[in-house]
């Protein structure tokens, strides 16, 4: 846990737009994020909270009718919004890493997949093209593909999706970048594999001293093996601050709520279901006065119609979007709360 | 698609990566390959085959009837038709293959880079493909022609010029749909180059439609040349070609049938081996071996 490291990937002020210019559909807003050196950051949230549009921004990767409308993305230092195309290619190339989250599709179906990475190492990492080709069969085992050596001539469609994302993987660190963005890497995979994927993650992000931005829906997969966390919704973050942090001094009523409605083991076979979050997340066409969780929070207040969501620091590394703190006084007493924190069996 | 494909696939193509099961080509398309084939191989042997010069003319030999010694007979001018359907064959077969493979790659490549980019530059490029589009093939042909002169000079020059936004049309629908796909979002995230992106990484995908199409399109260019040769426009006397054959035949269709008829025959089929092969194409079942 290098919490102290220097901010390697830092977004300010992120401010994503569809639709036109005069009616926007903001689908980010004034998203702040932060990813340290060597650091793993989750980013958690439901469908359409903008978690994807947010991580792909930090590579300028939003594609049209999307637009980044405002914001500062830094990385090392650098602004990125102010880079030429030049240099962006070449910060995507060598210095970012990024996997999708759909391995079906994420690799082109016509090459195999041991010249789609050593294409990668040829380009990313320049290296000539016999050496590309050891390499690349070395990264796949390195990523835990068996018999590599055939396995470099397979087509996609001819591995399995765990294969493939981990073939994705192998492309995507291929250059040996600072920075690893996994857009929802384990969605598309299996119970028994997304384990595999995600143990693979920490471990690379071990061996390589990367970065990794995991974005995910799945707070048992966040929990698993990220330091810090980001919770989004309707375009907001709403709380950050360490896993241990959030998971037992939530103090955002979302991420709380969102906590407790991941089914734990002892739920099984129980007649109750956890609880749900009443209501559905807010459409990019409405525009909510104040706090966008507020007309699904159990603790709203009248106030809550005309609060700023600026994140504000409740504790060391903690900051939270919600002034209430509904559960401050609770924490206060000493007692922490008992959401259960889905520790998965590995 | 590529779910659906590996579902079909026999297990044993899975368990045996990188040398995947050759899918045997379906019956048309044999068939159709071994008359295009034969077809071609006599094209190209003309020479060789023909046992008549193809313009010798042998006035105490006139419209004869087929014969051993005249294998479909002699032609008004005592012409073995024979030999001057070999070489007409020759002839079209050359220029068929040059206007629809010359103005395949060009609309590939223009369709690509539209469907790419988008916005401006495909409302350009798709704006000059409909113009191109919206003019009967033929007519365009022959004003072009008309130009040129008579001759092959103006098909030569004709086809490619009104050929290339079929398959830019093509090629663009396709590309629209692949710059959607997480795998070519991906060469952006590697920070490939856009040239990259688009012949290395998308045109493999996609000239495959384009190659298919190609098969109806020859069938439908040798019947323009035949076309234009008949109205004289095509091949100048005394070059035999298929079409100004049928055309010389024509006058003395009820005196003497086979002037116009066997050589017809010839170009029925090869319409009708290359339709049997663009089917098969599109069937799928070659799909791995074009995929």
């Amino acid at each position: 846990m290098s919490a102290e490291g220097a901010p390697l990937l830092q977004v300010r002020g992120l401010r994503v737009e569809f639709g036109t210019e005069d009616e926007p559909l903001v689908a980010v807003h004034d998203v702040g994020l932060t990813v340290r050196r060597g650091e793993f950051v989750g980013l958690v949230g439901e469908s359409g909270s903008g978690k994807s549009l947010t991580c792909r921004s930090a590579l300028r990767l939003v594609r049209p009718p999307g637009r980044i409308t405002r914001g500062e993305i830094s990385f090392d230092g650098r602004d990125v919004m102010a880079m030429s195309q030049e240099e962006l290619r070449s910060l995507r190339a060598r210095e970012v890493g990024m996997i999708f989250q759909d391995p079906f599709s994420s690799l082109n179906p016509v090459f195999r997949v041991g010249e789609q990475l050593a294409e990668t190492l040829r380009l990313n990492a320049v290296m000539p093209k016999r050496q590309a080709r050891i390499e690349a069969t070395e990264l796949l085992d390195h990523v835990g593909i068996p018999d590599p050596d055939r396995r470099y001539l397979s087509y996609p469609h001819e591995l399995s999706g765990g294969m493939r994302q981990r073939v994705m993987i192998a492309i995507a660190i291929a250059a040996k970048p600072r920075l690893l963005i996994a857009d929802e890497p384990t969605t598309a995979l299996d119970v028994t594999t997304q384990a595999q994927i995600l143990e693979l993650l920490a471990r690379l992000r071990q061996e390589h001293d990367m970065a990794v931005l995991l974005v995910s829906h799945d707070f048992g997969v966040i929990a698993q093996v990220c330091d810090r966390l980001a919770v989004m919704y309707g375009g907001y973050v709403l709380e950050t601050g360490m896993v241990r942090t959030l998971y037992t001094r939530p103090e955002h009523p979302y991420t709380r709520a969102l906590l407790e409605s991941v089914p734990s083991l002892e739920s099984a076979g129980s007649a109750q279901r956890r609880a749900a979050i009443p209501g559905q997340p807010p459409e990019l066409t409405e525009t909510l006065p104040g706090c966008v969780f507020a007309p699904r929070c159990a603790h709203a207040r009248p106030e809550c119609r005309t609060i700023s969501m600026a994140l504000e620091p409740v504790g060391p590394d903690h900051e939270t979007a919600c002034p209430i703190r509904p559960f401050a006084a609770e924490y206060a007493g000493g007692e922490a709360p008992s959401p259960t924190v889905p520790e998965r069996a590995s | 698609m590529s779910t659906s494909e590996a579902a079909t696939r026999p297990l044993g193509a899975v368990a045996r990566p990188g040398r995947r099961a050759r899918s045997r080509p379906a019956t048309p398309v044999i068939v159709g390959a071994v008359i295009v084939g034969l077809l071609a191989l006599a094209a190209l042997l003309a020479p060789l085959i023909a046992p008549y010069d193809p313009n010798e003319v042998d006035f105490l030999h006139t419209s004869e009837s087929p014969s051993w010694s005249h294998l479909m007979g002699t032609d008004d001018a005592g012409r073995d038709v024979f030999s001057r359907s070999l070489y007409g064959l020759r002839l079209d077969l050359a220029i068929v293959l040059f206007v629809t493979y010359v103005p395949l790659p060009i609309g590939v490549l223009l369709g690509s880079i539209a469907g790419s980019f988008g916005r401006g530059v495909d409302s350009v490029m798709a704006r000059v493909a409909d113009v191109m589009l919206a003019f009967p093939f033929f007519v365009l042909v022959i004003a072009i022609i008309a130009i040129t002169g008579p001759g092959l000079k103006g098909v030569l020059i004709g086809v490619p010029i009104a050929g290339w936004a079929l398959y830019f049309r093509l090629a663009r629908s396709e590309m629209l749909v692949l710059r959607e796909q997480p795998f070519m979002l991906a060469t952006t995230g590697l920070g490939y180059s856009r040239t990259r992106a688009i012949l290395r990484h998308a045109v493999p995908n996609l000239w495959r439609t384009a190659l298919i199409y190609s098969t109806l399109d020859m069938v439908v260019n040798l019947l323009l040349l035949a076309s234009l040769g008949y109205l004289g426009l095509g091949a100048q006397p005394p070059d035999a070609e298929l079409g100004s054959i049928i055309a010389g035949g024509q006058p003395y269709l009820l005196s003497a049938w086979w002037i116009a008829t066997l050589p017809g025959l010839l170009l029925v089929a090869y319409g009708v081996g290359v339709g049997l092969i663009g089917d098969g194409l599109s069937d799928g079942r070659l799909r791995s071996a074009s995929a």
